[in-house]
Parts: C-alpha cells; sequence; structure tokens
C-alpha cells in the first residue's frame, strides 16, 4: 500500500481528509504512483502534471524520505520505505514567499 | 462546499416571487449573493472553493440553475466547476484544455515570437439556448467550447488564425475575457482580447475578423490605427440592440452602430477614459455605465473618490453617481468582468472592488449601498434574475 499527502487545496478537491492509500504494482516509481493517484482521483488529473506534456506543473514538488525528486524523471523508483507503506509519499504546492 | 451565514439586517420575510442571485468570483474563493426583488437584504453563501482563484462563475439563461465556474491556481492548474443547484453543490467537470494541432506562436514582450501555452480560464459564456454549451475564454488567448455541459471542450481554432502571431500579452496577461452571443444571429460572436482586440465570427467561431477600426493606440502601438493589438478591457452590447457595442478600452471608451467594423469615441466628458467595466442598463439600450479609473499607471479612482458614472444618451454625457459610494480615502479598482445588471425593473447595479467590496444599486445608479465590505479581491460579478 502507498501513503501519499496531497496539500490542502488538492485534498479539498478530491475531497479527501488526510492521506490516501492504494496500491502500485511493482516496480513503484514516481510516474507509476501518480498514474495510480490520478486513476483513483480522476479530478487531480492536470493539476500535479499538465494534461498535456504530463510534465510535472512548475510549482509542485515531490518529496519522500527526505529527499526531493521533483526533478528525476517518471521512471525513478521510490525508495523502499515508501513502495512498503513506511513512509508518504508528499506532493507539495511550492512556497510562494512574499 | 462553503459556509452559509445571513447578515445582522436579514429579517423573516415573507418570500417574494422576484429574486437576484450575484455570482461573485474573488482572489480566494466564490460567493453566492441572493436577495429578494426588492435587494435590500442579502443572503451570503461561501466561501465556495476557499483558496482557489474564481475568475468567473456564470448560469445558463436557459436554466439558471445551472452554473459554470472557472477555479485555477498558480499551482494546480484549471478546473471547471458545475453547479446544477444555484451554487449550493458544485461537481467538477472537464478541464483539458488542449489547443488545436500545432499551437504555433504570438508576439512575445521582447519582440520574438513565443509558443502558445494555456494558463487559465478568464471567461464562461453559456449559450443562450443550451444550458450543456459553453464558451470558455482563455489565457493565453483562445476560444473553447463545450457541447457536453463540460465534460470535454474543444477549441475553436480559427480565431488565432486571425493574425495571432501578432497578438501580444499586456501587462495582466493575453487573456480572452469577453464573449458577446449575438441573440438575434445565432451565428454570431463578438470575442475580445487583452492586448488583440475585438473579433467577430459569422460562422459559429470557424472563422474571425478584427474589429478594431476606428480604435487608436497613440501610446501602446507603435501604429496608433493597427488592425490588431488593441488592449481592448471590455465590450458589452443590449440584447434588443445587438448591433450596437460599447468598449472600454485601455484609455477610450468606444461605441460601435454597425455590429463593431468601426468604432467611435464616445468618451466625452468623463473624468478619465481609462477603467476597465462597462456595462448597458438592462431596459435601456442607450444608458451605460462605467467606472473611470485615473491612469494605466494608478488603478484607482481620480481623488480617491469612487464614481460610477453613467450616460443615458450612449455616451458622451456623463453623470457621477455618488450617493452611498465612498468619496474619501478610496484607493481600489474595479476589473472588467466585475460589474453586472439584473433585470429587475427598475435595474438594479452591482459591481465588486479589489478592495473586497461589492456594491449594489437597486435605481439604475442612483444610489448604492454596500452588500458586502470583506471579501476577498474580487475578480468578477454576474447577475441572475428571477422573475
Amino acid at each position: 500500500m502507498i501513503r501519499v499527502v496531497l496539500p490542502t487545496h488538492l485534498r479539498s478537491l478530491a475531497r479527501v481528509n488526510g492521506e490516501v492509500h492504494f496500491d502500485v504494482p511493482d516496480p513503484v516509481t514516481v510516474g507509476s504512483v501518480l498514474d495510480a493517484l490520478e486513476t483513483a482521483y480522476p479530478v487531480l488529473r492536470g493539476s500535479i502534471r499538465d494534461h498535456v506534456t504530463r510534465r510535472r506543473r512548475p510549482f509542485v514538488r515531490y518529496f519522500a524520505c527526505e529527499q526531493d525528486l521533483s526533478l528525476e524523471p517518471p521512471e525513478t523508483r521510490l525508495p523502499e520505505q515508501v513502495a512498503t507503506g513506511v513512509e508518504p509519499f508528499l506532493i507539495i504546492g511550492a512556497l510562494a514567499g512574499g | 462546499m462553503g459556509t452559509k451565514r445571513k447578515s445582522s439586517i436579514v429579517k423573516k420575510k415573507k418570500v417574494r416571487a422576484t429574486g437576484v442571485r450575484l455570482l461573485v468570483g474573488t482572489r480566494k474563493g466564490a460567493f453566492v449573493l441572493t436577495s429578494d426583488g426588492k435587494r435590500d437584504q442579502w443572503e451570503v453563501s461561501g466561501p465556495h472553493f476557499a483558496g482557489w482563484e474564481m475568475y468567473h462563475l456564470k448560469g445558463s439563461p436557459v436554466d439558471p440553475n445551472r452554473v459554470y465556474a472557472s477555479q485555477t491556481s498558480g499551482w494546480f492548474g484549471q478546473k471547471i466547476q458545475r453547479s446544477n443547484d444555484g451554487g449550493k453543490t458544485w461537481e467538477p467537470v472537464g478541464d483539458k484544455f488542449a489547443y488545436e494541432g500545432v499551437p504555433g506562436t504570438h508576439q512575445w514582450y521582447d519582440g520574438t515570437q513565443h509558443p502558445w501555452e494555456f494558463k487559465r480560464i478568464w471567461h464562461l459564456e453559456p449559450s443562450l439556448t443550451d444550458p450543456d454549451t459553453v464558451y470558455a475564454g482563455a489565457e493565453d488567448a483562445a476560444l473553447f467550447r463545450t457541447i457536453d455541459g463540460g465534460r470535454t471542450w474543444q477549441e475553436l481554432p480559427g480565431l488565432r488564425s486571425a493574425k495571432g502571431h501578432l497578438w501580444q500579452p499586456g501587462a495582466g496577461g493575453m487573456g480572452l475575457h469577453t464573449i458577446l452571443l449575438d441573440p438575434s444571429n445565432p451565428k454570431r460572436i463578438y470575442i475580445a482580447i487583452s492586448a488583440a482586440g475585438v473579433f467577430r465570427t459569422d460562422d459559429v467561431g470557424e472563422t474571425w475578423r478584427p474589429m478594431n477600426s476606428g480604435l487608436k493606440s497613440p501610446y501602446q502601438l507603435p501604429d496608433p490605427d493597427a488592425e490588431v493589438g488593441h488592449c481592448v478591457h471590455r465590450i458589452t452590447l443590449h440584447p434588443s440592440r445587438p448591433g450596437v457595442l460599447f468598449m472600454q478600452k485601455h484609455w477610450d471608451v468606444m461605441r460601435s452602430d454597425n455590429a463593431a467594423e468601426s468604432w467611435n469615441e464616445i468618451s466625452g466628458d468623463l473624468p478619465t477614459d481609462f477603467g476597465f467595466p462597462i456595462e448597458v442598463h438592462a431596459h435601456e439600450p442607450e444608458t451605460i455605465y462605467v467606472v473611470p479609473i485615473k491612469s494605466d499607471s494608478e488603478h484607482f479612482p481620480p481623488d480617491g473618490k469612487l464614481r460610477v458614472y453613467r450616460s443615458r444618451s450612449g455616451g458622451n454625457e456623463w453623470e457621477a453617481l455618488t450617493k452611498g459610494l465612498p468619496q474619501r480615502d478610496c484607493y481600489v479598482n474595479v476589473l472588467r468582468d466585475s460589474m453586472a445588471a439584473d433585470s429587475l425593473d427598475p435595474c438594479g447595479i452591482y459591481f465588486g472592488t479589489t478592495g473586497g467590496q461589492v456594491y449594489g444599486s437597486a435605481n439604475a445608479g442612483n444610489s448604492w449601498k454596500a452588500i458586502v465590505r470583506d471579501l476577498p479581491a474580487v475578480l468578477s460579478v454576474e447577475a441572475q434574475t428571477f422573475a
């Protein structure tokens, strides 16, 4: 089971509270987790990755196990702790500054 | 989705047959304001979609409880929400806005060509006859249409063929902000883009022509009379005379009496002819409203006095409407989509400010009252009338 933490705006959009959980077959990668998330919550399509290019939106970041995986390619395997549900995969709205 | 509350002045009253619903988009959510036909006491619902930029909400003319909303975020992109109960509950619908074919390029700030990139939907215009058909104006400027209630959207790419390579964004972005459907001719649509100008189709969006003859932009364009490139802020028409259009341009208030074939200035005795919104009285096609703003570099009312100006002669002669509006220390702006009229008699006029106030007049502008004072910055106001 994969655990994903969404930012507030995406939780309200998906109408969920707290973490979301779902299964992802091996290999567990950045791309496969996002694919599974969008399948479970179609309203999130286009909000994390661009509808057309499928690239990460500029102000969205991916963190896991205290690592920034935002710039890693989609086929990058996630850490074992994330693949086994020990640690969550975090989707973050980038700091706005100000 | 939002919370509901009543202002302290609301009293239990017999429900009246007539009423008005205002759909208010703000920087941090949407609000629905409702009142009976007196338009004196208002119920406020919201924020809906708290924290999101709600660029525009608009109801279907044929099914007023069918409301579409543009929900957008610099972080999380574009969403479209639909309500079938007048804004009480909402469901997300399709939000994939893909340019047709190879998107091509438009003019960029440095004079180079820049690829078209979808950013957000500025304006939604439901069909006059079908609640499932809606037009959507995008930044970067393009026109999209759904015919299945928002589930899917298709671009009408002929618009960008109308010299799109010469269009250039203004400081606020290159947004298609106005869509006018001609009630007398279902094939005719007018749209306006900042900073490209007005365009018209007579074949339901297949082909388009620039309609900017008579516009002059001497301090914005190297050729003041250019065919495209004018920073049109808003256009409007009265449904009984769809060939007569009114425009608030970056500078200048303009009028066309020939379906936008040519434009004439009607700024007349306005204190300044810079501004954003322009609106027409629901029952008097020659009565129009603007909110003069000091200048392009000072987006607030002259002298700190918030004044709506009304012309009862279709332009040139204007009167200041000040009763109930702040006449000192007021430095808000009124954005292009933030003014609306209801169709009760007397006509109600409404506008929202960047300071979060929504003002209403139940007597065609003679006097005003703040319906709400402390919303986030208002991006849009639409009025729905229930007879």
